[in-house]
């Protein structure tokens, strides 16, 4: 098989047994790989209205066909299961090594299953696999636990681990890898902390072979030079990172503030900055597997009460921990951050769950006595604080690992949670990006902006210029780059080289590597279908219509000043034709026509 | 002019790119464990350093061949094997203090970098610059610039 292994691992937990079986290979052409794949397979094996933490929900890890390959940007897998911050159904991305390993192992990805009774790692060495103990390393955080399996394994081994997070059961507990890869989002890592599953180690000494050696060579070198000729994805991003946004979102009047109940215009974005980052902290620029882009930082805080060496912090998390809290010391943000690698969870639910801790305190909703302290704004030490208490679950960071809207619900105001679907948004202002708004509203596992960056049109004017103002036209437009991404997220390769290259050389690259002769269009319609299943996968579970909505601060609430002033998502003008163009009822609900199209009926 | 292949650790971002065009060109895979370069991260102190073979004026690769296969290419100075007198008995991959030889059982040969004839393709793919491939007369005038620079700045901050 050329591109795909064509192989999967599935290992039970419960009565510890491991096999490995062959991949359909129908659902390979239909559904890719990584988060396509992974969700067909999750899909048809799990009942969608599951408990995250039942033994029955499964988590899968999935690379891509181009995963492991010379491909631009290829070095990507999903992790799938039902999220437990939401109950979506969570397709969480991460880049780093791991992802390639399981290839070069010969798999294409593994499937979890049930529940350990103690806990355990998983260590895979091409087609041997073991089911170890991993008592001792219960409760180490993500550093101690990658050095000891690396040491009790192979010192090349590849690391996906949970940290104390993940143990402890915070909503949105992250899975890392390579130490400071996140697969970030939903909560996947306490759905393989319930399951006793610390870690999964893999060590491959195999190839992976493509159809065409010629044509695949060509394909990737001109997505490579497309890639080195784009100046966001050659100069921006390799010179700041993704901190390069903070102050172009700062300066279009769009970067949240205090919970977004202030200006979208923080006064002190400069401070919290690439630019800054840049020239303080940087060590050096850091890529993932066969990465010619390079965001990644290596972040340095040489002395100071937040002195400390890692990666990061990324544009959302600094946001998270930065302007959403009011706080403008990077020094304090990049402590936060790398204490959120290391003990395993998601930046920007923590950073916006906080945010709405402090807003509510300040209202007088959370009374003193439920609190350690004051929650204030631009408190860098109480930030610092409150990152490993939530990870611990320590006083109130047992309420802050619950997530905003838990933690809102229980104090009966939900609408001071700034979530769609559970999960919280990133560094957008919606009332000032009308089609982030829709994109919010709509994607399928919540408050997440990587599902259909439409960022990337209205403030980068890529691929083409579209008013951030307007509602007219951002139900197709997103449509398009949410089927897009969809394909992306399971060929293998980096959303971000989506800023250089589109579907032509997306599809060549995948074309070539398998061999699967299907048209551009035909590799887009396998986004769409992903999209669909991932939908039907969701209203199985429960959600309706009345889940594409955004929070009412966003629709209700005018941006009181700055450039965006006066501004509100008018998310009601583009929700129904939003529907529509996807060929879904009035109430969201894929038609038969539409299943039928799919081969999803 | 023989030109030699320069890393600069400090430019790498660790990407590993160079690994999957070595691999594939050499024996149409990608399999860094066939790659004649590899790269090594150390995450915690932030660094990342491709190794590969030095092509050393004095080769113990060379020296330590019972059977004489191992010679330099007179165009591109690379150490190169002659697959057919070797007898695989691995002696060079243990005599290189780098580790730059190894044995790939796959193809039952002796793999090192050849320098692809004089053009190698790792640099080609390289995004940071991290290796070049260039006269080593010139190699390290760059490094040696860029801490002159670091005197200029501070003499421009006494005058």
């Amino acid at each position: 098989m050329f591109g795909w292994m064509g192989k999967l691992l599935r290992v039970n937990l419960t009565d510890g047994t491991a096999r490995f079986e062959a991949i359909d290979p129908q659902s390979l052409r239909d559904y890719i790989g990584a988060r396509g794949l992974g969700t067909k397979i999750f899909c048809d094996e799990v009942d969608p209205q599951i408990d995250p933490l039942d033994p029955g929900n499964k988590v899968i890890f999935m690379a891509g066909p181009l995963t492991g390959t010379l491909a631009t940007s290829g070095g990507r897998y999903n992790v799938v299961t039902k999220g437990l911050l939401n109950g979506t159904i969570a397709a969480s991305n991460s880049g780093g090594n791991f992802g390639p390993e399981l290839k070069y192992a010969g798999i294409d990805g593994v499937i979890i299953e049930g529940k350990a009774d103690h806990p355990v790692y998983l260590w895979i060495y091409n087609d041997q696999v073991e089911i170890r103990d991993a008592n001792e390393l219960w409760g180490k955080d993500v550093i101690e636990t990658t050095d000891l399996i690396k040491a009790a394994t192979n010192d090349e081994a590849k690391v996906a681990c949970i940290g104390p997070a993940g143990e402890n059961l915070v909503k949105f507990a992250c899975i890392m890898n390579d130490y400071n890869r996140a697969a970030g989002r939903s909560g996947v890592g306490s759905v393989l902390g319930s399951k006793n599953l610390k870690a999964i180690a893999v060590r491959g000494s195999g190839g992976i072979k493509v159809a065409s050696a010629e044509g695949f060579m060509d394909a990737v070198t001109d997505a490579r030079n497309k890639l080195a000729a784009h100046p966001v994805t050659s100069q921006g991003l390799a010179a700041y990172g993704t901190n390069i946004l903070v102050n172009i979102l700062n300066e279009h009047g769009g970067l949240p503030v205090k919970n977004f109940s202030e200006a979208p215009v923080f006064t002190g974005a400069e401070r919290i900055s690439g630019e800054y980052q840049a020239e303080k902290y940087l060590v050096r620029n850091k890529g993932c597997f066969g990465c010619s882009i390079g965001c990644g930082r290596v972040t340095k805080i040489s002395k100071g009460k937040f002195k400390g060496l890692g990666e990061g912090p990324e544009y959302e998390a600094t946001w998270a921990f930065g302007a959403d809290l009011g706080i403008d010391n990077f020094e304090a943000v990049s402590k936060a951050n790398f204490i959120c690698n290391q003990l395993g969870m998601d930046p920007i639910t923590l950073g916006s769950t906080l945010a709405c801790a402090v807003e509510m305190y300040q209202k007088n909703i959370i009374p003193a006595g439920d609190v350690e302290g004051p929650l204030r704004w631009n408190d860098p030490d109480m930030l610092v604080e409150m990152v490993a208490k939530t990870a611990y679950r320590q006083g109130f960071g047992n309420q802050l690992a619950e997530g905003s809207y838990r933690l809102a619900e229980k104090y009966g105001h939900p609408e001071f949670s700034m979530s769609v679907k559970k999960q919280e948004l990133p560094a957008y202002d919606p009332r000032g990006q009308q089609g982030i708004g829709l994109n919010y509203a709509t994607s399928n596992r919540g408050g997440c902006h990587v599902r259909g960056y439409m960022t990337s049109p209205e403030i980068l004017n890529i691929p083409v210029a579209s008013d951030p103002a307007v509602t007219e036209g951002k139900a197709a437009l997103l449509k398009l780059f949410q089927d897009l991404t969809a394909l992306v997220d399971s060929s293998g390769i980096c959303l971000f080289t989506t800023f250089a290259i589109g579907l032509p050389e997306i599809a060549a690259q995948v074309r070539e590597a398998t061999g699967v002769n299907m048209s551009d269009e035909e590799f887009l319609l396998a986004g769409e279908r992903i999209w669909n299943l991932e939908k039907l996968f969701n209203l199985a579970a429960g959600f309706t219509s009345k889940d594409d909505r955004l929070p009412s601060r966003l629709l209700e609430e005018p941006i009181k000043d700055g450039p965006q002033k006066g501004r509100v998502n008018q998310l009601d003008k583009m929700l129904p034709e939003y529907y529509q163009l996807r060929g879904w009822d009035e109430s969201g609900v894929p038609g038969p026509a539409k299943k039928e199209e799919l081969g999803l009926s | 002019m023989e030109k030699n292949l320069i890393v600069q650790p400090e430019k790498c971002t660790g990407c590993r790119t160079c690994e999957m065009v070595c691999s594939f060109v050499h024996t149409g895979e990608f399999n860094p464990l066939r790659s004649r370069i590899t790269v090594f991260s150390f995450e915690k102190v932030g660094l990342a350093a491709p190794m590969v073979c030095q092509q050393c004026s004095v080769a113990a690769c060379m020296e330590v061949c019972p059977v004489g296969a191992i010679y330099r290419d007179e165009v591109t100075g690379a150490m190169m094997v002659s697959h057919d007198k070797c007898l695989k008995c691995k002696m060079c991959t243990i005599a290189c203090p780098f580790g730059a030889s190894t044995y790939d059982p796959i193809q039952d040969i002796i793999m090192k970098c050849d320098l692809c004839g004089g053009k190698p393709r790792c640099i080609e793919y390289c995004p940071s610059g991290a290796i070049t491939y260039q006269d080593p007369m010139q190699a390290n005038i760059a490094k040696r610039k860029s801490y002159a620079e670091k005197l200029k700045t501070v003499y421009e901050e006494v005058i």
